[in-house]
C-alpha cells in the first residue's frame, strides 16, 4: 500500500511540473480513422522504429569503429573479435535496408491514399526529404568497412554523376564563350565535386573520414530537424484519410483513439517487425568482403544495392542505346525529371482536391512503382 | 465470461476476483514477456561491452615475467615495467638491494615516481610518499603501501612474478 502511495506522490509531483495528464488527455481524444485501407497507416511507424534501431546499433558500432586508415581493421575487429559484434553489425545493416523497405512503402500509400492533398503538401516534401537523406545515409554508411565492395560502389557512385555534369558545364562553357566570357573551368566542374566529395582522385582513407563524418553528425541532425517538422505535421493534420473514405457521409466514417487503442497495435506491429529484424539479422549475418586494394581489379558481379538498383540499370541502358555522353546525360535528365514530377505532385494534382479519385494521378503513380520495380529486376537480371 | 453462464448466476463477488485475477495473469504474462526482449537485448549488448574487460583480465593473468638484462639496472636508480596491464617499478637501492613494487598509487590510482635523488617514492597527484626499500607508505593521503612482486636476479635478467 505504502509503494503505491508513494508512486502516486512521485506521479502527481511530476504531473504538475511537465503534464503528464494533459498529454494523456489529449492523445485519448486524438483520433485515428479506421477503414479498409488503415494498415497503411503502420507504415511510418515501422519507419520511425527502425531509425530508433539505427541511432542505437551506431552508437554501439561507434564504440569500436576506427575512421580513416584503420577502418578495415576495426570492423574486422567487430565482426570476429568483439562478442556479438557481428550480430551489432547485422543489424545495423539489415535494419538499414528494412527501414528503406518500409519508407518506400510508406511513400507509395501517401501517394496513393492522396495523402499530399493540401493541407498536407510540406508533409509530403518533408517526407522526399527524409528518404533522399535515408539513400545518402545507405551510400555513406557502405562505404564505411572499406572492404572491396565498399571501394567500387563508392567509386562508381561519385564518378556516375562527374561525366554528364562535365557535358553540360563544358556546352554552358561554350555559350558564354559566345558573349565573351571565359569559364574553362566549367568544363571539369563534374568532375571537381566528386573530388572535393572524396577527398582526392581515387576512394582513400579521407573519403573515410569525410563519409564517416557525413554519417554520424551530419546527417543524424538533418534527418533529426526534417522528422520533427514531419512528426509535427502529422500531429497537426491528423492521419489523411483516402478520397474514397471521404466520399462517405462524416456520420458513416469511423475512428479509433489514439490512446491506449491505436498505439497498442501500432506497438504490436514494432514487435512484429523488431522479431523480422532480429531473425534475419542472426540467421543470414552481414558479410565481410577483402580489404579494398586500389591496384585490384573490380571484382566480377559487382552491382550496387537494390534501392540504387533501378537508376544503376536506367543509366547503364541508356549507355548502351546512345553511346558515349549522350546516353548518360538522357539517363539523367530523365531521372531528374521524373524526380521533379513526382516531388510536385501536390501542386499540380488539383482534380483530387475535390475529394473525386484522380485518375491522372493515380496512373502516374502506378507507372513510377512499375518503372522501379520492372528495372531493378532488369538491373538483376542482367548481372547474370 | 458473459457466455459462461447466466448474469443472475454469477456470484457478483466470484466474478469480481476472477476478472482480476485474468487481468493480473495479463499484467504478469506481458512483464514477463517484456523481461524476457530486455535480457535477449541486454545480454549480447553487456557482453559486447565487456569484451575489451575480459581481454585486459587476460592480460594481467600473468603471473611471472623476465625483464632481460635488467640485472645491469646501476646501484640507485630504477626502471618502469608492465606486468600484467599495471605498471611496476624496478629499483636497485643504494644498499645494493632491489625491490619490485606495483606502481599504482594505493591512494586514488595514480601512477608514481622514484626519485633518485631524494630517495623516495612520489605521487604528483596529491603528494603521497613511500619508501623505495619496503613500498610503505610514510607521508601524505596512501591509505596502504605498494604491492610487492617477488624478485630473482639471474644472468640473464630479473624475474619478477606474483608474491
Amino acid at each position: 500500500m505504502q509503494i503505491k502511495t508513494c508512486a502516486k506522490q512521485i506521479y502527481s509531483w511530476c504531473d504538475e511540473r511537465i503534464g503528464i495528464t494533459e498529454l494523456l488527455e489529449f492523445a485519448k481524444k486524438k483520433a485515428v480513422p479506421e477503414h479498409k485501407h488503415t494498415f497503411w497507416y503502420y507504415l511510418g511507424g515501422i519507419s520511425l522504429l527502425f531509425f530508433i534501431i539505427q541511432a542505437f546499433t551506431g552508437a554501439l558500432l561507434l564504440i569500436y569503429y576506427r575512421p580513416g586508415p584503420d577502418a578495415y581493421e576495426s570492423v574486422r575487429q567487430i565482426t570476429y573479435e568483439i562478442k556479438f559484434g557481428w550480430l551489432i553489425r547485422s543489424i545495423h545493416s539489415w535494419a538499414a535496408n528494412l527501414m528503406l523497405v518500409a519508407v518506400f512503402v510508406h511513400m507509395f500509400s501517401v501517394y496513393f491514399m492522396k495523402a499530399y492533398r493540401r493541407p498536407r503538401e510540406i508533409g509530403w516534401l518533408s517526407g522526399l526529404i527524409l528518404l533522399l537523406v535515408c539513400m545518402i545515409f545507405g551510400f555513406s554508411g557502405y562505404l564505411l568497412p572499406m572492404d572491396e565492395l565498399a571501394f567500387f560502389a563508392t567509386k562508381v557512385g561519385l564518378e556516375i554523376p562527374a561525366a554528364p555534369l562535365n557535358a553540360v558545364g563544358e556546352l554552358i562553357a561554350a555559350a558564354l564563350s559566345i558573349i565573351g566570357i571565359k569559364a574553362q573551368w566549367l568544363g571539369s566542374i563534374g568532375s571537381d565535386i566528386s573530388s572535393l566529395i572524396r577527398g582526392g582522385f581515387e576512394v582513400n582513407e579521407y573519403t573515410v573520414q569525410r563519409f564517416f563524418s557525413l554519417h554520424v553528425i551530419v546527417l543524424p541532425a538533418v534527418f533529426l530537424a526534417v522528422l520533427g517538422l514531419h512528426l509535427y505535421l502529422v500531429q497537426k493534420h491528423g492521419n489523411a484519410v483516402p478520397p474514397s473514405e471521404e466520399a462517405k457521409p462524416i456520420e458513416q466514417r469511423k475512428s479509433a483513439p489514439f490512446f491506449p487503442n491505436f498505439l497498442m497495435r501500432d506497438l504490436a506491429a514494432w514487435l512484429i517487425a523488431l522479431n523480422v529484424l532480429i531473425l534475419l539479422a542472426a540467421m543470414f549475418p552481414w558479410d565481410l568482403g577483402q580489404p579494398a586494394d586500389p591496384l585490384k581489379p573490380a571484382p566480377a558481379g559487382i552491382h550496387p544495392e537494390w534501392y540504387f538498383m533501378s537508376s544503376f540499370q536506367v543509366l547503364k541502358a541508356f549507355g548502351q542505346w546512345f553511346p558515349g555522353i549522350t546516353g548518360e546525360i538522357l539517363g539523367m535528365i530523365l531521372f531528374t525529371a521524373g524526380l521533379v514530377l513526382w516531388t510536385l505532385i501536390p501542386f499540380y494534382d488539383n482534380t483530387s482536391a475535390s475529394g473525386k479519385r484522380a485518375r491522372r494521378a493515380t496512373w502516374f503513380g502506378l507507372f513510377t512503382l512499375a518503372v522501379l520495380v520492372l528495372t531493378t529486376i532488369w538491373g538483376y537480371l542482367a548481372l547474370k | 465470461m458473459k457466455s459462461q453462464a447466466k448474469p443472475e448466476q454469477i456470484n457478483q463477488e466470484q466474478g469480481a476476483t476472477e476478472s482480476v485475477t485474468r487481468r493480473t495473469f495479463a499484467r504478469i504474462a506481458v512483464g514477463a514477456a517484456g523481461l524476457c526482449y530486455a535480457v535477449m537485448a541486454g545480454y549480447p549488448i553487456y557482453k559486447y561491452l565487456y569484451t575489451p574487460v575480459e581481454k585486459a583480465a587476460k592480460e594481467s593473468a600473468v603471473k611471472e615475467i623476465l625483464l632481460k638484462d635488467a640485472h645491469k639496472l646501476p646501484v640507485g636508480s630504477g626502471m618502469v615495467f608492465k606486468f600484467g596491464s599495471r605498471p611496476a617499478w624496478l629499483i636497485h637501492n643504494d644498499d645494493n638491494t632491489w625491490i619490485a613494487l606495483d606502481a599504482v598509487c594505493t591512494h586514488l590510482g595514480c601512477t608514481v615516481k622514484y626519485e633518485q635523488e631524494k630517495k623516495r617514492i612520489y605521487c604528483e597527484c596529491h603528494g603521497g610518499v613511500y619508501d623505495p626499500h619496503s613500498g610503505k607508505n610514510i607521508a601524505g593521503p596512501p591509505p596502504k603501501p605498494l604491492k610487492q612482486y617477488k624478485i630473482q636476479i639471474t644472468d640473464s635478467g630479473v624475474i619478477v612474478s606474483r608474491a
